[in-house]
């Protein structure tokens, strides 16, 4: 029987009589690695995390976990009593206690976990993961956001949680601290038996973290399952706007070394990047930005800089952001790409839908 | 010696009075100040407005209202028949009742601001590594509103110690029993002993100066947590 969080919430906020918002999913995933919960500000997510840890005292349904139940009917464990670790968006150390009492506050409040044979090395093992020996002695007001945000996240690990929740972790970080912080999580994901519930509206921090993903959307999912598998389907949406793209599935099928490059095989087609010394056989997520992708109609590619050329499927054209420029969306085989043109070529081409059109492929990264 | 025997005594049920009340105003007045910065109820409202009354009442006005509970035929004054004990009126527990109505804005207030202030997120923190409501209270709670417990204190104590009208309406002048330093200093004025009065006044001056300056420097203070503890 496969270790199993099996979840269904039902949660409605009143805000002042207004905009009603209504919370309302039901989801079973098998609980290992990193399962993301993503969807734009207001969506739901942070309600949905704040309801499996037990602090939406109004949320209703259900929530076991491998077949431990903390919620159904008649059963609804408060907070204190569930095997979570939560990590808040923003720091939340105590202030009054010094790094290490922050730790040691956890650790004193877990039965037993203190007299485990292995809790010392246990301790020292997270406090080398997540390099904060020299922070112990300092107290919250004297440490960076990111040291801060490692502190809380060894809290939550320290008590040995059979789930840890992670509400936005990187979120109130600076994009050079959030770089900080990924090699940690993954690490995390890497060495602990522990699933994670990772909420996030971050595209970028989920494809290299996660490995299911849960949209949600209005208080509703909308889609979910393996992250490259749904992520792909939809239309990615970067840090910043003008960011839309795809992400496809592939793998490492071929080395050029004359000219550096490495073939990415998705759908049985080969994608050419730089080699960044990526193995064969290596499973990675791809992301191609709309912007980098241009359309034509004719054959002659022969004489053009770019690369990568694939027959594609117009299946949508959609308004960009600007009214100058639309947004083509093409199937290649299973794969979906968007294409950013402007309006005026898609004029001069006579796009239309279904139309078979070359799609060209200016540059692409490997996110994982 | 510069205070008399009665001025002593004064002085001593003064500390004594205050000693009590802060005290018990604590113990009610947490749970209380807790209850008002967690509700949504509507009940809110009207209750703060209650617990603030004392604040714009003329002392006259509760003095007299508790007089006449505390009389025989008065709410308290049955309770207390009731169990057998002797009327509040002209009591130093009587005193001890009146005042803890009279100051429980000083210490309400205070402890709710810092409820308030605080929010709820370090105890949902606590909570979730595993604190009960009540260790969530010790370990995180008193702590953290540190200061709004002793700006708490410091107010409840030294506002019962300023107190006169309730006391005079509802305690009277019966020494080392209700006759405090606030109704001593009166006292001295009526008998035109002016020398003891101002014995007296200038030890109730360099008092008050002395509650209100440690509490500007412990506010100050506050300010940098964490880095000078």
């Amino acid at each position: 029987m496969p270790k199993m969080i099996s979840a269904k919430f039902i949660l409605e906020h009143k805000t002042n009589g207004s905009n009603d918002f209504k919370l309302d999913v039901e989801f079973d995933v098998s609980s290992k690695g990193i399962i993301a919960i993503f969807g734009s500000s207001g969506c739901g997510k942070t309600s949905l995390l704040r309801a499996i840890a037990g602090l939406e005292k109004n949320a209703t349904g259900r929530f076991s976990l491998n077949k431990k139940v903390w919620q159904d009917n008649g059963t609804n464990l408060p907070t204190y009593k569930r095997s979570i670790g939560y990590v808040f968006q923003e720091a939340s150390l105590f202030e009054h206690l010094t790094a290490y009492g922050n730790l040691n506050y956890a650790t004193k409040r877990v039965k037993n976990l203190s007299r485990l044979d292995d809790h010392e090395t246990y301790f020292q093992q997270i406090i080398d993961l997540m390099q904060i020996e020299d922070l112990l002695p300092k107290y919250p007001a004297q440490l960076s956001g990111g040291e801060r945000q490692r502190v809380a996240i060894a809290r939550a690990l320290l008590i040995r949680p059979d789930l840890l929740l992670m509400d936005e972790p990187l979120a109130a970080l600076d994009t050079a601290r959030k770089h900080e912080i990924i090699p940690f999580l993954l690490r995390i994901r890497n060495e602990f038996d522990v699933p994670i519930i990772y909420v996030s509206h971050s595209v970028d921090e989920i494809i290299k973290l996660a490995d299911h993903i849960i949209m949600l959307k209005d208080g509703k999912i909308t889609d979910q399952g393996d992250v490259a598998t749904t992520l792909s389907k939809h239309q990615y949406i970067g840090e910043e706007q003008n960011q839309t793209g795809a992400v496809l599935n592939a793998t490492i099928s071929k080395h050029d070394k004359m000219w550096h490059l490495i073939s990415a095989e998705f759908d049985g087609r080969l994608l050419w990047l730089s080699d960044n010394q990526e193995k064969i056989g290596q499973k990675v997520r791809v992301k191609i930005m709309a912007k980098d992708v241009s359309l034509s109609v004719g054959q002659n590619h022969q004489e053009t800089s770019i690369l990568n050329h694939f027959r594609a499927k117009i299946c949508a054209i959609t308004t960009d952001t600007h009214p100058s420029m639309k947004l083509v969306k093409l199937k290649i085989g299973d794969s979906v790409l968007f294409a950013r043109i402007s309006a005026k070529s898609t004029n001069i081409l006579n796009l239309e839908l279904g139309m078979s059109v070359w799609a060209h492929i200016k540059s692409a990264s490997i996110l994982s | 010696m510069i205070f008399s025997d009665a001025d002593l005594n004064a002085i001593w049920l003064t500390l004594k009075l205050a000693t009590m009340v802060t005290f018990l105003l604590l113990l009610i007045g947490t749970p209380i100040a807790w209850w008002l910065s967690q509700t949504r109820s509507w009940l809110k409202a009207p209750l703060s407005a209650i617990f603030a009354l004392p604040l714009i009442l003329p002392p006259t006005v509760i003095g007299f209202y508790l007089l006449i509970a505390f009389a025989p035929e008065g709410p308290v004054g049955h309770l207390t028949s009731f169990f057998g004990l002797d009327s509040l009126v002209f009591s130093f527990w009587g005193l001890v009742f009146a005042s803890c109505i009279y100051s429980m804005p000083f210490v309400v207030q205070p402890l709710q601001n810092a409820f308030e202030t605080m929010g709820n997120r370090p105890l949902e923190v606590a909570a979730s590594l595993r604190a009960t409501p009540i260790d969530q209270f010790l370990s995180v709670v008193l702590p953290l509103c540190r200061s709004g417990f002793f700006t708490a204190t410091i107010l409840g104590f030294a506002h019962t110690v300023g107190e006169f009208g309730v006391v005079l309406m509802i305690g009277g002048n019966i020494e080392g029993e209700t006759r405090v330093v606030s109704v001593q200093i009166y006292d001295h004025v009526e008998a035109l002993e002016y020398s003891q009065a101002h014995y007296l006044s200038a030890a109730m001056l360099l008092f008050a100066f002395i509650i209100l300056l440690s509490l500007y420097i412990f506010q100050n203070k506050k300010t940098s947590f964490g880095v000078r503890l």
